[in-house]
């Protein structure tokens, strides 16, 4: 008895070790997000493309939704860019950009100099739609269903290994529950 | 003369030390607000204080450089213009950012080891110390009539 007492310490000691070792492998900068399973804002922008033409969430298509928050002074959307072309031929949902903070002519020159993969971005130069989905940075991308919610918000560049993980699975879930009519 | 050259000395390290004080440079960014009273001002303060930046993490509204913390410092302003309470404001942070934007973590089920652990780690602890005294209050046994004898031989010398 006496030995299981004075064993206690060394046993607390050990369970508070494996908790801080596991604590050395979380990322702080993952930050769960606010906005899943809530609806994707409401916001009247003009579109990058098109300055006197204004769009509202009621604009985008119906089905998966993948909107990505990018600008031409965020060196790791440059690097993210050629995914998102090579996203853009898929059928299963449709890809909206999101000009966070941006300039008109440098983000046109931006999408003519390295193709571009929306179906159009909407235009958001004071930051007000990014502020409402809890955007803090570029690139940032949002999952959105078919009953316009937000799914999934992910902070950072997009490549085949995260897509591979986290992107594929919640597609294919969307596509289920869109079968099933809910 | 040591204490002339000692106090010398004093006074000039005092001098040397009050310069550095004067020189030194207040790091949080200037912001041009105008406040139309004080009490807003002062509640402008208390909330870029209390919130957090979301993207630098270890820093507040108030503290922070980065463009976001910038906006959010302006969202904040136009918001206490409007009339909005401190509270409507908190929320509005939280529905965008999540608990994390408070310093002040809520009172609900995930933190309650926070708020509370420390309470209970000092209960423990005064739990241990209380039984290891009481059994050691038990302990001292008298002394034999020898061992008096042989104490104050000892004291004696």
């Amino acid at each position: 008895m006496k030995v299981l007492i004075r064993l206690i310490p060394l046993v607390l000691f050990m369970l508070l070790g494996v908790l801080l070792y596991r604590g050395l492998f979380l990322n702080p900068q993952e930050l769960p997000s606010a906005l899943v399973g809530k609806p994707f804002p409401a916001f009247s922008l003009s579109k990058l493309e098109n300055e006197s033409m204004l769009t509202t969430e009621q604009d985008l298509k119906p089905g998966i939704k993948l909107v990505n928050v990018w600008a031409t002074w965020c060196p790791s959307c440059k690097y993210e860019h050629p995914f998102l072309v090579k996203l853009s031929s898929d059928k299963r949902f449709s890809l909206y950009g999101i000009n966070y903070k941006d300039e008109r002519p440098l983000a046109l020159n931006w999408l003519k100099q390295y193709r571009n993969p929306y179906q159009y971005s909407i235009f958001d130069q004071q930051g007000k739609l990014g502020l409402n989905l809890g955007v803090y940075g570029a690139p940032e991308t949002f999952v959105v269903d078919h009953n316009n919610i937000i799914r999934k918000r992910f902070a950072g560049v997009l490549e085949p290994t995260v897509w591979q993980r986290e992107f594929l699975p919640l597609i294919n879930e969307i596509e289920d529950e869109m079968a099933n009519g809910n | 003369m040591t204490t002339l050259f000692k106090t010398l000395r004093n006074i000039a390290a005092t001098l040397t030390l009050t310069l550095l004080c004067l020189f030194t440079v207040q790091a949080s960014p200037v912001d041009t607000y105008t406040f139309p009273d004080e009490v807003t001002k002062i509640r402008f303060q208390d909330l870029t204080y209390e919130l957090r930046c979301p993207k630098c993490q270890n820093q507040n509204l108030a503290d922070s450089n980065s463009p976001i913390a910038a906006d959010l410092r302006a969202e904040v302003y136009d918001m206490l213009l409007d009339g909005k309470s401190d509270m409507e404001i908190m929320n509005f942070m939280v529905d965008r950012y999540g608990d994390f934007v408070l310093y002040r973590p809520k009172v609900n089920s995930t933190t309650y080891i926070l708020w509370f652990g420390p309470v209970v780690f000092i209960l423990i602890g005064a739990g241990v110390i209380f039984l290891f005294t009481r059994k050691k209050a038990e302990q001292p046994a008298e002394l034999s009539e020898e061992q008096k004898q042989q104490l104050k031989s000892i004291l004696k010398d």
